[in-house]
């Protein structure tokens, strides 16, 4: 796959997604910045979801989904025959809404999808303790787990349990992350402490998270893409924008009743 | 998903705004009214009035602030309350210069005023009020337009405060003894020149919450704009 000098992680081209004859998304363009967060917000529906997972073509898993139009990651369209969907997914990883940990130790949900990628030690390069340990890191979790590594994933609190989710996705060295309403199964702190992530990791990665939370996207977001729907209930973006903006001036009418609340 | 109950709380709100602009209005007008009759006791009544309006104010404040952090308002709604929270300082700044106005009553205590300087004067204030009523008209319409014409107004009450300011220099020069009165109205005559500002900073939010742009709506140019 090419890389690009892009300002931009991920463009989405007159994208149309389709499940059998349904229209569930239509004539998207959308450019995702690289290295920002970006939310993805929208009523129930609207067609967020299908729009992120599109992003590394999780749809495809959908028997019934196609799509026309472009995905370019690094400016190179990602439902190209030549290319890989495995190394897509790689490349662009994904945290679901609930914490989905292996029934594996902390230690192997983070070396599992590493040594599957082709993880190899090297003079210079980390071994797998010490990788471990920096994605456990990364992840905001190494701390409240270094004691307990042989310990079942499943054995963590919901909030801990995504955080490992979140560093079992850092393991394959992704350049962007897809979160899928990845604190909506949460308490406030756990929440919170997701949210402290997403700008920590904003830092090296591309975050796009979809959620339902308005605060939680004003909150975390450096942009945000507004998603609705009309009469035959194709989702389509309204606006998009400096998160600043979407939140205080939106400049469309849609925009503006659905984060005053005044929508529907 | 509609927000009855916000939408019922943002207009509470708004009512209490426009009660806190007529409670200041009435301050103005009643300070001027006690020093042209050079009544002391309304003079101090206004003291007391003064105490209300900045409890209003508070009252109006607190119920913003219960709102931002109950309701997390967005876009035109954290707009509209963050003007409140602007309007309702400036609305209570008029009342200060109607106290301001009733403490040079006091000091004046006994003097003579003269009757030309406080026919100017009441002219400044009728022209300043009009101001505010309508711009807190505008408030209640979301009339951005009126918003922005408003401050074009303040031309006139600049000019006012320029004629009382030549009358009174001429006046202190002539009589030097009357120094000390014709100071105060000089205070006088400026605190009604800034509640004309004032009403021109309540304009400004008007358009904030209409577009959001924020910039100053002051026409004048420079510093000799308001003194010459």
């Amino acid at each position: 796959m090419l890389e690009s000098d892009s300002n931009f992680a991920l463009q989405a081209h007159n994208l149309n997604i389709f499940y059998g004859d349904f229209r569930a998304v239509k004539d998207v363009n959308l450019s995702i910045e690289r290295k920002k967060v970006t939310a993805i917000i929208g009523p129930s529906g609207c067609g967020k979801s299908t729009v992120l997972r599109s992003f590394n073509r999780m749809n495809e898993l959908v028997p019934t989904a196609r799509s026309e139009g472009q995905v370019l990651f690094m400016g190179q369209d990602i439902y190209d025959r030549q290319v890989d969907p495995v190394e897509v997914r790689r490349r662009i990883g994904m945290v679901f809404q609930k914490p989905n940990p292996f029934t594996k130790s902390i230690y192997e949900n983070v070396a599992w999808g590493a040594k599957l990628n082709g993880f190899k030690a090297g003079i210079g390069k980390p071994n797998m303790d010490e990788w471990v340990e920096y994605c456990l890191r990364k992840a905001a979790l190494w701390d409240e787990v270094k004691d307990k590594l042989k310990q079942s994933g499943l054995s963590l609190s919901g909030g801990q349990q995504q955080r490992l989710c979140i560093a079992r996705t850092l393991a394959v060295s992704p350049e962007v992350i897809l979160m899928d309403e990845p604190a909506s199964a949460l308490d406030p702190i756990a929440t919170l402490k997701i949210e402290e992530l997403m700008r920590e990791l904003a830092e090296e990665y591309t975050i796009i998270v979809v959620t339902h939370n308005m605060q939680q996207a004003a909150r975390v977001s450096d942009f945000t893409a507004f998603f609705s729907m009309n009469g035959d209930r194709a989702g389509f973006l309204v606006e998009y924008g400096n998160t600043n903006q979407i939140f205080t001036i939106p400049q469309n009418k849609m925009t503006e009743d659905y984060v005053t609340g005044r929508f529907g | 998903m509609t927000r009855e109950r916000f939408d019922r709380q943002l207009q509470m709100l708004l009512d209490q705004v426009l009660v806190l602009g007529s409670m200041v209005e009435q301050s103005v007008l009643d300070s001027l009214g006690a020093l042209k009759r050079r009544d002391l006791a309304a003079a101090h009544r206004i003291y007391e009035q003064d105490q209300k309006v900045n409890e209003k104010r508070y009252s109006i404040e607190s119920g913003c602030v219960t709102l931002i952090a109950t309701q997390q308002p967005m876009a035109r709604d954290v707009r509209f309350l963050a003007a409140i929270l602007e309007i309702i300082t400036e609305l209570e700044r008029i009342g200060d210069y109607a106290k301001g106005i009733s403490k040079i009553n006091l000091l004046l205590s006994e003097e003579t005023l003269d009757p030309f300087i406080l026919i100017d004067l009441q002219q400044m204030a009728k022209l300043g009020l009009d101001m505010l009523r309508r711009s807190l008209d505008a408030f209640v319409a979301g009339d951005e337009k009126v918003a922005r014409e408003i401050p074009d107004e303040d031309d006139a009450v600049d000019e006012l405060y320029n004629q009382i300011y030549l009358k009174l220099v001429q006046q202190m020069i002539a009589e030097p003894e009357t120094i000390d009165r014709a100071n105060h109205m000089m205070w006088a005559a400026h605190n009604l020149e800034r509640m004309a500002d004032r009403v021109t900073n309540i304009c400004e939010r008007i358009v904030y919450v209409a577009t959001g742009e924020m910039r100053e709506l002051d026409t004048s140019e420079g510093y000799e704009a308001g003194l010459n």
